[in-house]
């Protein structure tokens, strides 16, 4: 466990100022400037969202015309998806990965520097988008054909970015995989893998195997605006339809893309703060993989009013259900893992708790979404905007925050404030539900989604909506204000300030020495990550 | 069950003031929705109860085993016996939801046996229906006025989901709907009747229906379609076979009657006016009332040379649509020769365009290649 200190100057020298940013190759550096970039994404995607709940506030059109409203809607989403959630977690991978499974770095230091930094050009496209002829694209963040054949050029920057952020998430997960299967110290065997790393590799691969899928249909919209195709245009022999299941074998993993490295996340902090190893490590393990490989078989669930046989209907709704199964495994893994711990409440534990219960709630409207006769009612509706905000944002998010907060300490070397943390959990738990649980009755009684007025029964649960998503994303400043006060002014943080945790970050002093484990430490490991015993390692 | 369900739709209707507010899905009126009522409140039920007893657990643990109360960690960390057990109790509680649910997709797929068959077609942003069987078609459009939309008006009961012409259909007959899409697609949604069917531009999908009570039932587009897609609603009228009939022989009447004569020569004055009401049914979502269109996205109409200049391409555009621009359709086979001679002329005159050129119903015929 000793700390060499190195004077050497050589390419191990901490380099500054702009540089240190434009130029990173260290896995921390970088993992930071992920972590930024998506929570500024987050607040722009918040910004817009909040221009939707506005104008849906009332009935009638107050603020914006159609034509923004569905820019606004459809710009909220991508940025919510790609520039928001998909690099957090990247952003989070870069910084722990190393740390978990006792590498020097990520395995391609240079390659990582230009995954992240393709994403800002890729977010100026669609922000300018706004400002060209016929504005932003507004197909929705699905952008189906033939409607997105209809747009101007602000569909062609949308296809544009949507091509350098699969590039830049492609090559983030090819570091990823090759991180964790080639660069674990001596002892870390892939069976005792921390969740999140376990998590990290099988989320890679669902983003190697679906990025280009989605690169290809946004391409066939292309070439048929431009260049004469007709992919999706029947009067020239082809189908709008084949867009739909081109776009879903990309979107259905793309989900989980969004939804495993929460899971992660979450079996960390649950152990930890409940002193308890995780319940059923391996059956983890098993249940991640199996969500994983049936996320490439449902598909076609978002599809059930297109009209396809029955058969077809049939066999995409038991498929659908068995999901319900490996994710049933995981909440119960959870919480036995609490049964009979010693349990505490900081900050990461409430998010994590709050994940728990609110995620299972997505998942049980996604059951009752599966049975596809019952989302031939549903489907479109502000019932499925409830049940996938139940699942991104109680879930996606509310595991980042607890990510944030938990690893806060090894990032920056300080404590955040406690009293902040738990003020911003309870505010984002009850403007959170405020704000999507009406959603489902909106939905149940019949007002479809990505519509900017309403007939005036849905009024009292709009106007419900509107003042909670306010009052969430007013409650996210408080968020900021923690980050920034704790990184200058939190109390010094220890090397392992959670009395329960037992993976390898928490051997290395905080914050996190800039160049850790420049030799490999030899680990002895028990499941889940935890260390028993640690020989040697080397930091800068 | 329809005890239940009785319970449940006046459940969860609590009348707050002045809207009903509604909790649940609307009560049904056909045996589909009845099917899919009774199918969503089961899975509420399990759901509910999963929840329930899952989460009773979870809270029961960490009140039970605080730090702060002195417990103590107890280190297990697996158990095969009840990891089996939870593996396979929801594997069969959704074989119990699956068993129901396929018989009501089977009896959803199921339009064979039809009474009648009508043709729903989405356009952007409206629909048209035609009865197959007694060639009888019409357009329906929002009749909503755009000062009640822009606040300028009261917003009536039905505000945006009231039509120029409803789909009228006789209860208890079985009406197969065939739909397809000029343009994108559209989604044909009345919550009521329980079904929701994708309209495909290309392409023609089935669904069906059978109402048992009169009644007005409304529905609206459930797939984005572009900028009036929350514009376009669906007005569903079911009526006693009896007065189905005699809506349809006085339709059938009005539609002989209003073809009136193709060789009339029209005056300027009537042909602005008929092409005023003409644009604001089918031109002012893209063009605006104003004329001038929305900048980047639709062209204006005032002053620029598609509207002063050539006529014939004037006429060309509206009739086949744009070759550059998908957006602007062919309103040729939507629109009757004299409507689209007075949208034209009204067009070429009105916002100060004052060209003072007529164009006649004849001269639309010609340019079709004289078959009308």
């Amino acid at each position: 466990m000793a700390v060499v200190t190195d004077t050497e100057q050589g390419h191990h020298a901490r380099p500054r100022g702009w540089s240190r940013w434009l130029a990173a190759t260290n896995h921390k550096d970088i993992g930071t400037l992920y972590l930024w970039f998506s929570f500024t994404m987050f607040l722009t995607g918040g910004v817009m969202a909040l221009g939707i709940r506005a104008e849906l506030f009332q009935p009638g059109l107050q603020f914006w015309q159609p034509d923004l409203f569905n820019q606004l809607t459809t710009l909220h989403g991508l940025i919510m998806v790609f520039g928001a959630i998909m690099p957090a977690f990247t952003g989070m991978a870069n910084w722990l990965l190393p740390l978990m499974i006792g590498a020097p770095d990520m395995a391609f230091a240079r390659m990582n520097n230009w995954s992240f930094w393709l994403l800002p050009p890729a977010a100026l496209l669609l922000i300018v988008s706004f400002a060209v002829p016929g504005g932003a694209a507004s197909a929705g963040w699905t952008l189906y054909a033939p409607l997105s054949t209809q747009m101007g050029m602000g569909m062609d920057l949308t296809i544009f970015a949507i091509h350098i952020m699969g590039i830049s998430s492609i090559m983030g997960s090819i570091n990823i995989i090759v991180t964790i299967l080639n660069l674990r110290a001596p002892g870390m065997t892939l069976m005792k893998m921390p969740m999140f790393a376990w998590a990290s590799l099988i989320t890679a691969y669902l983003i190697i195997a679906v990025m280009p899928v989605l690169a290809g249909v946004v391409t066939m919209v292309l070439t048929d605006r431009h260049f004469g195709t007709h992919f999706f245009n029947a009067a020239g022999g082809g189908d709008p339809v084949l867009y739909q299941h081109v776009f879903w074998f990309f979107g259905h993993p793309e989900v989980y893309i969004m939804a495993l490295p929460a899971f992660g996340i979450v079996s960390h902090i649950l152990p930890t703060f409940a002193r308890k190893p995780l319940f059923g490590y391996a059956s983890m393990v098993y249940a991640t993989s199996s969500i994983a490989l049936l996320s490439f078989m449902v598909w076609a669930h978002h599809m059930f009013t297109t009209g396809m046989p029955a058969t077809a209907q049939l066999f995409f709704m038991y498929a659908t259900m068995l999901i319900a199964v490996p994710t049933g495994v995981k909440v119960f893994n959870w919480i036995a893992t609490l049964w009979q711990g010693s349990i505490s409440f900081e900050t990461p534990m409430l998010f994590a708790i709050g994940f728990v219960c609110l995620f299972t709630v997505g998942g049980l409207s996604g059951v009752t979404l599966s049975v596809a006769a019952v989302d031939i009612q549903l489907q479109d509706s502000y019932y499925v905007v409830a049940h996938f905000h139940y699942v991104l944002v109680a879930g996606a998010l509310f595991s980042l925050f607890a990510a944030v907060y938990y690893w806060f300490p090894k990032m920056s070397g300080r404590m955040y404030s406690e009293r902040l943390g738990k003020l911003h959990f309870w505010w984002s738990l009850v403007w959170f539900n405020v704000t999507f649980f009406p959603m489902h009755f909106l939905g149940l009684a019949g007002m479809p989604r990505r519509i900017p007025d309403y007939a005036l029964q849905f009024t009292s649960f709009n106007e419900i909506a509107s003042v909670g998503a306010f009052c969430f994303g007013l409650g996210q400043l408080i968020f900021l204000y923690n980050i920034l006060w704790s990184l200058r002014r939190g109390d010094p943080a220890p090397a392992k300030p959670w009395e329960g945790a037992d993976t390898l970050e928490w051997q290395l002093p905080s914050p996190a020495p800039y160049h850790s484990f420049v030799e490999a430490p030899e680990l002895e490991v028990g499941e889940n990550g935890a260390i028993r015993g640690m020989k040697g390692g080397v930091h800068h | 069950m329809s005890l239940l369900r009785a319970f449940m739709v006046g459940l969860t209707v609590a009348s707050t003031g002045a809207h009903a507010v509604q909790l649940n899905l609307p009560a049904p009126v056909t045996e589909i929705a009845r099917d899919v009522y009774d199918l969503h409140t089961l899975l509420l039920v399990i759901t509910a109860a999963i929840f329930v007893v899952v989460f009773a657990v979870m809270f029961y643990s960490l009140f039970r085993h605080r730090k702060a109360a002195g417990h103590k960690a107890r280190l297990f960390h697996e158990n095969t016996t009840v990891e089996v057990i939870w593996t396979v109790i929801p594997f069969l509680i959704l074989v119990g939801m699956a068993w129901p649910a396929t018989r009501v997709i089977l009896d959803q797929k199921s339009t064979r046996g039809e009474d009648m068959t009508i043709k729903v077609t989405g356009y952007q942003w409206k629909w048209r229906y035609d009865y197959l069987d007694e060639k009888v078609g019409f357009m329906s459009h929002l009749a909503t006025p755009r000062t009640a939309i822009e606040n300028g008006s009261a917003k009536g009961d039905h505000y945006l989901l009231e039509v120029d012409e409803p789909l009228v259909v006789p209860t208890g007959k079985k009406v197969r709907l065939l739909l397809t899409a000029n343009d994108v697609i559209h989604a044909w949604w009345v919550p009521a009747l329980g079904i929701k069917q994708d309209a495909i531009p290309g392409f023609v999908r089935d669904t069906w229906f059978k109402v048992d009570q009169p009644g007005i039932y409304r529905g609206q587009c459930a797939e984005l379609c572009g900028k009036d897609h929350g514009f376009m609603p669906i007005v569903v009228d079911a009526r006693a076979p009896a007065d189905y009939e005699q809506w349809l022989a006085a339709k059938k009447a009005a539609a002989a009657a209003g073809a009136g004569d193709p060789d009339k020569v029209w005056s300027l004055a009537d042909l602005m006016a008929r092409g005023e009401k003409a644009y604001l049914q089918n031109c002012v979502a893209c063009h605006q009332a104003n004329g001038k269109g929305i900048p980047g996205a639709f062209p204006s109409l005032v002053g620029t040379p598609m509207v002063t200049g050539d006529l014939a391409a004037h006429i060309d555009i509206v009739l086949h649509g744009s070759k550059k621009n998908p957006a602007m359709a062919a309103w040729g086979p939507q629109l009757s020769d004299t409507d689209l001679a007075a949208i034209i002329t009204y067009e070429r005159n009105a916002w100060g365009n004052n060209t003072g050129q007529l164009v006649q119903p004849k001269d639309i015929r010609a340019a079709r290649g004289g078959k009308g």
